[in-house]
């Protein structure tokens, strides 16, 4: 049988359950919510132990890279991805996730052209806007506010 | 009460991200693209700096926080720098997530065992 790609999506549209909006953000806002909770606890645990508030903050993101990068590993955070949605997209560790996963998912094709190649499948279009529009910003700094200089 | 202004701020950030999903079919991809570019703006702009005053995590760890990151590597670098700080402050101040996503992936690669598929 052969079927189009407008067929396909309309007969998957028919066979998915109907979306819930609602329940999707509650999921959403409760474990997006805690990620962020969990955030703000790290940050004060590192600022008590003696690092200064910039680096208090970056610690606190390294350590939750590296806690969505073992859930990943063990195939628990797609798990929770799954209910959770945007609650787990949106945070830090959804960038983590982002390059973690496809690392290991493409470790078959090998170590340089599976995961070295695909590692920033997501995450690089992420990286190449974030600094283009931060250069935009940086020009604008340079050359139109005197602030900038 | 720090903990309750991060985890509202920061639930609600995450609602906006699923209602993109849910009613445009954004793919993951360029939510966080257009997250990260609209936190760059946000912080230039000088919105997004009395958010992470008021929430905090709840304002830094969603992936807008990244922007707003860039953004303020970018003022200090030039300030302090001038000209180079426009090609350095963005990759500087984003260093520390990006360098450790990228080698916590690489160990995750290694330790899976090459041609196991899940």
């Amino acid at each position: 049988m052969k079927i189009n790609k407008k067929e396909y999506s309309y007969m998957v549209e028919q066979a998915s359950p109907p979306s819930h909006l609602g329940k999707n953000c509650l999921w959403a806002f409760i474990i997006g919510g805690s990620i962020c909770t969990l955030g703000e606890w790290l940050y004060k645990f590192y600022k008590n132990i003696g690092f200064i508030m910039s680096d208090a903050r970056l610690m606190a993101s390294i350590s939750l890279v590296g806690l969505a990068a073992v859930l990943t590993g063990l195939g628990w955070y797609s798990r929770l991805a799954k209910k959770a949605g945007a609650g787990t997209l949106v945070p830090i560790t959804g960038f983590a996730n982002a390059v973690v996963s496809p690392a290991m998912e493409f470790r078959a094709e090998g170590l340089i052209t599976g995961t070295g190649t695909k590692m920033f499948i997501i995450a690089g279009p992420v990286i190449v806007y974030g600094i283009l529009a931060s250069v935009v910003y940086g020009l604008i700094l340079f050359f139109i506010s005197p602030m900038g200089r | 009460m720090d903990y309750i202004a991060a985890f509202i701020t920061g639930g609600l950030i995450c609602v906006l991200g699923q209602i993109l999903i849910d009613l445009t079919k954004m793919t993951p991809a360029r939510i966080l693209t257009s997250f990260v570019v609209a936190g760059v703006v946000l912080s230039a702009l000088g919105l997004w700096q009395p958010i992470v005053d008021f929430a905090g995590a709840g304002a830094l760890v969603p992936i807008i926080g990244f922007g707003h990151t860039l953004a303020k590597g970018i003022q200090e670098a030039v300030a302090k720098e001038g000209f180079i700080g426009i090609f350095t402050g963005g990759f500087t101040a984003c260093a520390g997530g990006v360098c450790a996503s990228l080698v916590f992936g690489f160990i995750a690669a290694l330790l899976k065992k090459p041609n196991s598929r899940e």
